[in-house]
């Protein structure tokens, strides 16, 4: 379980991205934000995984407090909680496999690492796992050969491997078509359940939080202004999620 | 009728005035020159003289040349090798997204500067001093010469590397060496290769004449040929460099479309 | 797939090369080529650690640097800007029409293989040993470095040029051409504006360039503040040679701010 409270963030430029955030994440439960861009989402799962440090509130992962770690800590910590990137952040120059295998770099020494030598069942489980994304017989190919799609996938399989303890998603359809994005997302919260695995998961297009969300967190300038069922996201709730954001609700209703 | 004026009055003013300070800019450098003419006049037939005492070359020398010329190629191998080495923490101090502090930056920018403004020939001059004449200082003077440039272009490299393949990596929870392996090495492997191939390219050219002043390989030679008025043997040298310079031109285009 | 079974499964990256061993084969021979090129060096390690030795009292006379003979300093310096500019000057005037022959869309075949003839020679000897060539025509003096730096700026600056000319709008061309427009009028018309801020960016650094080689081309009596430097280190005079090398660096790198801001300002 995933507890977060009282997040503040302010950036060294001045940005007040993070203005007092909690939530939590129940067991295997998977729970969506939205909000305008700049709402603060990627910042809320940046603090989570301390990818950026946060200045005040608390983050704990099955009763341990993530905020106080230190290095090797968080080292460890974050082998628990697998990201998954807008941008996807493949190794470009690297093969599909061995961007599946970094999933276990925290596992291995270092002259593994340098070798490529990963213990045979991260190799059979980084099979088993493209298999499961449909990218059975790609293990070989590299990651700039592919679409977006399938690059997408392969950042799945990646935080799969993790064997994390939750999962922390950062708008994964941004940088795809509506089609790939339907696709990608039924992916997401498919494996999510059958793996059992808790899932944090911000998204930009509204629709598409409807579809696969039971639960739904709206952010807005640094705080949740929304907290519901995709039924109660009515009409004014968005114009409050959205506030302030100018056209921007009309795009991410995908109209 | 219209007339179209293509300058105002003011810009054909200000455009002949730049044209009269060039020209009397160029006319001070003439100057300088310290031209005499009959050494003017006479120049095309000294050049046909000196070709005719070059062509033929001696290609009975060519035996001599052989040893100098591995020695040449050995300077510009090892030297670049030195420089790679040398580079490496160069270029990540002098990286903005690598570096330490603000003084590390500068130093790493220092060291760039002072390499880069001295030509390697200086450079061995001053080696010379150091370890005696010989490939060695040669290959030092290319080394230093050449870690400039090199960290130079490997830092641009490092500057451009995409932080999130770092990010994602970090976010595996994989330590900073791990990191390092996995989210910086691959982005800019093609770069430093590239780079190298391209140096040593560039350093087989210049430790061609390193030896003008003592620093070892085929520059030797020819300076002692040249001393000696041995024309037909500077021939044979000029031509031998000639084809090596395109030889590794040639390797290094091939190489460095192999890794792009 | 067969290897999928549950015993241990491997993967191991694909090799860049058709067999696995030849990868680590290549990395082995590099190793040893460049190994055996330091052995081959016949370092003399007496030599060398006399030298270290006699380096601290060398860099010790070298210090502090000399700056009584500034006018030597003075007249090397003005003598590497005079060659540097008026090369640069000569070598622009010439490289454009060779840049032109030697840009493909624009050159008959034999033009253009003249062209690239001309501008591999210019390359491909180093600016010292054309100047050695130099000196013997013309005699000692900076006029023998200043065609010395002409001769290198044709392949340098024809090159880049007829690099940019082939990259040009072919839509433009076609616009002069097609008011009936002959060669030289398209040129000047179609070509020229699409190449001028290149042309000028080039000349900038080709002068950056100049200034740096005309450091160096004295060392065989081709002027310049090259010479000046070299008779120090002849006459061992190690604290006016450390003078000149300061004020050498700190105008090589005036040279590269002055070519790099005037740059900036014509983009
Ligand atoms: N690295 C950063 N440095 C400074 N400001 C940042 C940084 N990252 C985000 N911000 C600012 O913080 C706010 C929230 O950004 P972000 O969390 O990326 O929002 P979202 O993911 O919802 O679009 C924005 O105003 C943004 O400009
Ligand atoms: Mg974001």
């Amino acid at each position: 379980m995933l507890e977060v409270v009282g997040l503040v963030k302010t950036y060294p430029t001045g940005d007040h991205a993070l203005r007092g955030v909690s939530l939590t994440v129940k067991a295997t439960e998977v729970v969506f934000v939205i909000g305008p861009s700049g709402a603060g989402k990627s910042t809320v799962i940046r603090c989570i995984n301390r990818l950026v440090e946060p200045d005040a509130g608390s983050v704990r992962l099955d009763g341990v407090e993530i905020t106080r770690l230190t290095g090797a800590e968080i080292r460890q910590a974050r082998r628990q909680m697998a990201m998954i990137f807008q941008e996807f952040n493949l190794i470009e120059r690297l093969t599909v496999m061995e961007n599946v295998l970094s999933g276990r770099l925290g596992y291995v020494s270092l002259w593994q690492a340098w070798r490529r030598r990963f213990p045979p069942e991260d190799v059979e489980r980084a099979f088993e796992t493209l298999a499961r994304v449909g990218l059975a017989g790609f293990e070989n190919k590299r990651a700039d050969e592919l679409s977006g799609g399938q690059r997408q996938r392969v950042g799945i399989a990646r935080a799969l491997v993790q064997r994390p303890k939750i999962l922390l998603v950062d708008e994964p359809t941004s940088s795809l078509d509506p089609k790939t994005s339907e696709a990608v997302m039924a992916l997401i919260t498919r494996l999510a359940a059958e793996e059992r695995i808790p899932a944090l998961i911000n998204i930009h297009d509204v629709a598409l939080a409807r579809q696969f969300a039971q639960r739904i967190l709206g952010l807005n300038q640094g705080v949740f202004v929304f907290a519901g069922t995709p039924a109660d996201l009515t009409r004014e709730a968005l114009d409050l999620i959205y506030r302030g954001a100018g056209e921007e609700l009309t795009s991410a209703l995908g109209a | 009728m219209r007339a179209w004026p293509r300058f105002t009055p003011r810009q054909i003013v200000l455009r002949l005035a730049g044209r009269l300070g060039a020209a009397t800019i160029l006319l001070w450098a003439l100057v300088g020159m310290g031209i005499r003419w009959e050494f003017v006049g006479d120049s095309p037939a000294q050049v046909r003289d000196l070709f005719g005492r070059m062509f033929p070359p001696d290609w009975a020398f060519a035996g001599e040349i052989v040893g100098p010329l591995i020695q040449t190629i050995n300077i510009a191998t090892l030297g670049t090798t030195l420089a790679i080495l040398l580079s490496i923490p160069v270029a990540f101090l002098a990286a903005r997204n690598t570096t330490y502090n603000r003084a590390t930056y500068a130093l790493g920018r220092l060291v760039m500067s002072v390499s880069r403004s001295v030509d390697s020939l200086i450079w061995a001059l001053i080696f010379i001093i150091v370890v005696g004449p010989g490939s060695l200082a040669g290959a030092l003077a290319v080394a230093v010469r050449s870690v400039g440039f090199v960290s130079k272009l490997f830092a641009e490299g490092i500057e451009e590397i995409d932080r999130g393949q770092v990010e994602a990596i970090t976010a595996t929870g994989a330590g900073r060496f791990k990191v390092l392996l996995y989210g910086i090495v691959p982005q800019i492997r093609p770069v430093f290769a590239g780079v190298t191939i391209y140096r040593w390219d560039i350093n087989i050219r210049e430790s061609t004449v390193l030896g003008i002043v003592g620093a070892g390989g085929i520059g030797f030679v020819l300076n002692t040929a040249i001393l000696g008025l041995e024309w037909s043997r500077v021939g044979l040298i000029l031509l031998v460099i000639l084809g090596v310079v395109v030889v590794s031109e040639a390797i290094s285009a091939y190489l460095r479309r192999r890794v792009a | 797939m067969a290897r999928r079974s549950s015993l241990a499964v491997e993967w191991r990256p694909p090799s860049a090369f058709p067999a696995r061993w030849i990868a680590p084969a290549l990395w082995a021979g590099l190793a040893a080529f460049v190994l055996w090129n330091a052995l081959s060096l016949q370092v003399d390690p007496a030599r060398v650690s006399r030298g270290l030795g006699r380096a601290w009292i060398v860099f010790g006379r070298a210090f502090p640097p000399d700056f009584e003979r500034w006018e030597l300093l003075v007249e090397g310096v003005v003598e590497s800007l005079q060659m540097a500019t008026l090369s640069t000057a000569l070598g622009v005037l010439i490289g454009i029409p060779i840049a032109v022959m030697a840009a493909r869309n624009f050159a008959p075949l034999p033009v253009y293989a003249a062209g690239r003839g001309i501008i591999s020679l210019g390359r491909t000897f180093h600016e010292i040993i054309v100047a050695i060539l130099f000196v013997k025509a013309v005699g000692f003096g900076p006029f023998a470095g200043m065609l010395t730096l002409t001769w290198g700026s044709i392949g340098f600056f024809g090159k880049l040029l007829a690099e940019q000319i082939e990259n040009i709008d072919r839509g433009q061309v076609e616009a002069i051409r097609a008011t009936g427009a002959g060669r030289g009028a398209v040129l000047l018309f179609a070509v020229l504006p699409q190449v001028l801020p290149r042309i000028i960016g080039l000349t900038i650094y080709q002068w950056d360039v100049h200034l740096r080689q005309s450091t160096i081309i004295g060392i065989v009596g081709a002027g310049g503040i090259g010479t000046t430097l070299y008779n120090s280190f002849a006459r061992y005079d190690y604290d006016f040679s450390l003078a000149i090398l300061l004020v050498i660096v700190a105008i090589v790198l005036l040279g590269e701010v002055v070519s790099a801001v005037a740059r900036k300002r014509i983009q």
